[in-house]
């Protein structure tokens, strides 16, 4: 079996948010993560999903320590078997583990800044982690300037001459550069058009087979979702939902909040007209989040122990977890892989 | 280059894989210095701008007389035009003053000066006149022009002590001019600093500096202005009192700069290249001076631009009151001190004209920091 | 045209050669270049492509709401079916901010956007502002009023309207805001609603909804829905043809079940085989367009995706622009590779 690359453990954020009623109130704290854990394995893609709001934009970042967590831990096993908690690590600490750990960010717009031409935009993280001559640097930017697929005769140009497919290359460059073990991407497809979108993701499929890359992929695109990762998790409200490989997950759900993400999701086949199950209501608010499973107001199976009891995230099936009461009882429907595939003369 | 007009709400999408190839190449500065270019009105300022600093840095060369020089004969003499063509109707290829005779208004007997076309002064190029330092280094006695001795040129006429008014204005341009550029210059150090360590370190040391920003901007202006200068020691030097003058300035605009810089630093700070190059290694320091400073220097650029007419008019209202420059130093606002008077005003309508100087000067500020507003961030529409 | 042979009944709208000309720094940008389509009474035509290809453009330009530097060209006759005053008017020939097209903007034509908070004033309840709406083209009288918008915010699904009614935009998630613009936009019961990217910015879940609600107002008021949108999924639940557009043209328009079944453009086809979808193969290879999207600036007479095309032929398609092909009665094509089959297969 292969092994863990990054462990997440309990993982909290909560912000405090300033109640606009009371000048001397004690701020509320917002739980934006919740007892976030799971495990990740060296060369795999392990998508994140959700709506809006449901946290797992912060748990990328947390995760590479964009923003700070509030408690918890996120043990990486480096290369050398050693395993250290990324979270714990400081200022120096930290150093030696940056360029194993990088990030692409959805907004290819403001992703790259504008005031550097390319070439520096990707050289960046090179040059704050290795000590490399100026020749070294510009070998190591220009093979990965081919790699993903730019032009390097374009590499002295600033960003504000790319369009946003171009663009999004660059960040994948400038992320690859210190050939690092594990890529957080954060919705880093979901701002292109669809014909660019493919473009990408061949990218960064190719990629991870080249240099295997550990993936944690973070998108709102089941259908993306689908085809890119090998384990998916379903976020909702600050916690893991549910957690599987990407077939019994996609084939049998065992949250009901799956099985309606699923079946929302528009099919492009004007003959697959399937019962879909339209969810009540809204996404509840994380500033005060709705009792027991924080799910039950939207959720078509709810008791009244679901309206009472929080359910814990558990082993449901050959490693399949999944945070219901009724994991178990319930015949969901998913959408078995390979069934649905489309032929296109 | 300019993408699809954008409406409210959409994203900038139109792809720009056909830039011309001049401004793929072009760093943010020289985007923003073509988008200036194309602010006619800012480019214009530039150069009115440009020519008002020439005339203050070669003030003692222009100006025909100096401060001290006063003539008892000619007090509150009108402005005097050049002519060609005298009285008679005949024309004379170089141009000339009339002198000045003193007459009585036959109904309110005030005394008056009329034109007398008996004598004829006629005007000369880089004649030599009373010694001054050129620049302040080389000592020199040509002055641009002048007319024929004993005749005397006052343009724009005379104040109360006989003082020609041109030489007065130009002469004053000197402390006019610099004061707002060395007070804005100080503001901009302190704000930058202070702004900077309030934005970038947050925290209580944050909620320190805003409390301190608002308790001085709450202060009242004018009293303080007052108080201020009431601390300043009567009978000083010039220059010491110059230097007074532009730290009162200082003090107070700095604020204004300071919070420009800290918000800046906020919202930089989460932008995501920024997040990018943390996530990537990159050391503190290096993301302040690589990303963070040069992502908000345009702003800061406009910001100052822009509080140079507030220090021009504050200038000039302390000096207006007494309060600023004194004598024998000279601003504009030590000039419009004679137009306090309403008799001054009504009869000597042309002791207003430092005001002229002022408008002028305030407004190509105010146009240059408009265009350089709209150019400070080349990419939005 | 062939398209309009296979519906009996007048179009509610027909666009004609529409252009749509922008004049940049660079040279003039044909960002709409000669667009036809029809719009038939309780049908929904799905307008789908990139950005950038002139779709939103397209669709702002039926009301005239497009910034003054669009430069636009074309007929675009709306023939009203309940107002004969109103028929066979060429909705481009009148003033764009005149008194004629004011009364048919949000009475007889209405249009939802992709960000309902732009569309609505935040300093006003929703209520109000919808009350507005019916006011200026429906009946002065305030109760009147009231009770039609009561009725359309239950209509959309908007709970407890009462209460609703009186609360301020900000107060409203984007889901109910969505809900609450189109209560706005069906208030006056209009002909056409043209939707531009309506669920683009909501969660799957919210679209879902929103996409329900267009469908069962569509069947229970009649009206007929220009559906702007970049998502083929969306498409294929929601209309009944569809025009693809690339670069200024309709490079392809037929029924939708023809289109996903039988595409004919490499475009088409390119974005059906791109898209990654639920049920697909997993870690299969996408199969991706090559290239990006050109800027039409100066553009010579030429098919606008040569340069990404596979099956492109040189000397052909990159020395004129491709010709409207019709492939059957309601497919038609822009495109060399069926150039020969134009005898063969019309009558």
């Amino acid at each position: 079996m292969t092994k863990p690359i990054l462990e997440v453990l309990k993982l909290n954020k909560s912000f405090q948010v300033k109640s606009d009623k009371a000048l001397f109130k004690k701020p509320k704290p917002v739980h934006i993560l919740n007892d976030i854990s799971f495990e990740l394995l060296e060369g795999e893609t392990l998508s994140i999903v959700g709506e809006s709001g449901c946290g797992k934009t912060t748990l990328g970042r947390c995760i590479v320590r964009g923003v700070n967590a509030s408690s918890g831990s996120v043990v990486y096993h480096a290369e050398d078997e050693k395993a250290v908690d990324y979270l714990k690590l400081d200022r120096k600490g930290i150093k030696a583990y940056r360029k194993d750990i990088q990030m692409i960010f959805q907004d290819p717009y403001s992703s790259l800044s504008p005031r550097m031409n390319v070439f520096d935009i990707i050289a960046e993280p090179l040059i704050a982690n290795f000590k490399l001559s100026k020749d070294e640097v510009e070998a190591k930017v220009t093979e990965i300037a081919e790699k993903t697929g730019l032009n390097v005769g374009y590499l002295k140009r600033y960003p504000h001459a790319f369009s946003g497919g171009q663009r999004q290359r660059i960040a994948i460059a400038r992320a690859l550069i210190t050939q690092p073990r594990l890529i957080v991407c954060d919705e880093a497809v979901s701002a292109l058009d669809v014909s660019i979108q493919a473009q990408i993701i061949n990218l960064l499929k190719d990629l991870q087979e080249q240099y295997k890359i550990t993936y944690i992929f973070i998108s709102h695109d089941l259908s993306i979702v689908q085809n890119i990762s090998d384990r998916v998790a379903v976020m909702h409200l600050g916690r893991i939902v549910e957690l599987a490989s990407t077939e019994s997950l996609f084939g049998h759900p065992q949250h009901p909040y799956t099985e309606a993400l699923m079946s929302a999701v528009p099919q492009p086949n004007p003959e697959f007209k399937k019962e879909r199950i339209i969810l009540e209501g809204e996404v509840p608010n994380p500033a005060n989040p709705p009792s027991g499973c924080h799910f039950h107001p939207r959720c078509a199976y709810k008791t009244e122990k679901c309206i009472q009891e929080v359910p814990e995230l558990r082993e449901v099936g050959y490693n399949h977890f999944a945070a219901c009461h009724y994991a178990e009882k319930l015949q969901l429907r998913g959408v078995p892989i390979e069934s649905a595939e489309l032929q296109v003369n | 280059m300019r993408t699809l007009p954008l409406f409210k709400g959409q994203k900038p999408a139109a792809p720009v894989t056909a830039a011309p190839k001049d401004t793929v190449y072009s760093s943010q500065w020289r985007l923003i210095y073509q988008k200036f270019k194309k602010h006619t009105l800012a480019r214009i300022s530039m150069y009115i701008l440009g020519l008002l600093y020439l005339v203050a840095l070669f003030a003692q060369f222009i100006a025909p007389y100096d401060l001290q020089s006063y003539d008892s004969k000619y007090v509150n003499a009108p402005p005097m035009g050049l002519r060609f063509v005298d009285a008679e109707g005949k024309f004379h290829i170089k141009p000339f003053v009339y002198g000045l005779k003193t007459e009585r208004d036959p109904e309110t007997l005030r005394k008056m000066f009329v034109a007398d076309t008996e004598t004829r002064h006629s005007f000369k190029f880089f004649v030599k006149g009373q010694e001054y330092k050129f620049l302040g280094l080389i000592p020199m006695k040509t002055h641009l022009f002048a007319v024929e001795e004993p005749g005397r040129i006052f343009l724009l006429g005379t104040d109360g002590m006989g003082r020609d008014l041109f030489s007065r204005i130009v002469l004053g341009s000197q402390i006019s001019l610099s004061i707002p550029l060395v007070g804005v210059g100080i503001s901009f150090i302190l704000g930058l600093i202070i702004g900077g360590i309030s934005g970038y370190f947050g925290g209580w040391l944050d909620s320190l500096i805003q409390r301190v920003i608002e308790i001085i901007r709450s202060f009242p202006t004018l009293p303080l202005w007052m108080a201020l200068s009431a601390a300043i020691p009567p009978r000083i030097p010039v220059v010491t009192m110059y230097l007074y003058i532009v730290i009162i300035f200082a003090f107070i605009g700095w604020t204004d700069l300071a919070r420009v810089v800290r918000g800046k630093f906020i919202s930089l700070k989460n932008e995501d290249y920024v997040v990018a190059a943390r996530i990537a290694g990159v050391g503190n320091t290096k993301i302040i001076v690589k990303h963070l400073l040069p992502g908000f220097m345009s702003y800061l650029v406009v910001a100052t631009t822009l509080a140079i007419p507030s220090m021009i008019l504050g200038e000039t209202a302390m000096s207006f009151l007494g309060l600023g420059v004194r004598s024998p130093a000279t601003s504009w606002g030590v000039l419009l001190q004679e137009a306090q008077k309403i008799e001054n005003v009504a009869l000597y309508p042309w002791k207003l004209l430092p005001l002229g100087a002022v408008i002028l000067t305030v407004l190509t500020y105010n146009f240059i920091g408009d265009g350089l507003r709209d150019a400070a961030d080349p990419y939005k529409k | 045209m062939a398209t309009q042979a296979a519906h009996k009944e007048q179009p509610l709208l027909s666009v004609q050669d529409l252009k749509i000309k922008i004049q940049m720094e660079s040279g003039i940008m044909n960002a709409v270049d000669g667009v036809d389509f029809n719009i038939y009474k309780g049908k929904t035509l799905g307008l789908v492509g990139e950005s950038g290809c002139g779709k939103s453009l397209t669709s702002r330009s039926i009301i005239s709401i497009n910034p003054k530097e669009c430069e636009t060209s074309g007929t675009i006759t709306y023939n009203s079916e309940s107002e004969s005053a109103l028929n066979g008017l060429n909705l481009l020939s009148l003033k764009p901010t005149g008194k004629q097209i004011r009364s048919i903007r949000g009475r007889k034509i209405s249009m939802i956007f992709q960000e309902p908070m732009t569309a609505f004033s935040p300093m006003y309840t929703i209520g109000n502002q919808i009350m507005e709406a019916i006011r200026t083209h429906q009946t002065k009288d305030k109760k009147e009023a009231k009770r039609i918008a009561l009725e359309m915010l239950s209509k959309v699904g908007i709970s407890d309207q009462a209460k609703r009614f009186d609360q301020y935009p900000h107060e409203f998630s984007g889901g109910m805001r969505q809900r609450a613009m189109i209560s706005m936009a069906l208030s006056c019961n209009p002909e056409i609603l043209i939707a531009d990217e309506p669920t683009t910015a909501l969660d799957v879940t919210i679209q879902a909804q929103v996409l329900e609600l267009m469908k069962s107002l569509q069947a229970e008021f009649g009206m007929a829905i220009l559906l702007v949108t970049h998502d083929l999924g969306i498409i294929a639940e929601m209309c009944d043809e569809v025009a693809v557009m690339y670069l200024g043209k309709i490079v392809e328009q037929a029924p939708v079940k023809e289109i996903f079944n039988n595409p004919k453009h490499p475009y088409t086809k390119g974005l059906l085989r791109s898209m990654p979808r639920l049920g697909g193969n997993k870690s299969k290879r996408l199969d991706s367009i090559e290239g990006s999207v050109p800027m039409p600036i100066n553009m010579p007479p030429m098919c606008g995706f040569y340069d990404r095309c596979k099956d492109r032929i040189e000397g052909v398609c990159n020395a004129q622009s491709a010709p409207k092909i019709t492939i059957s009665d309601e497919h038609t094509v822009r495109c060399f590779l069926y150039a020969d089959q134009r005898e063969g297969e019309v009558q």
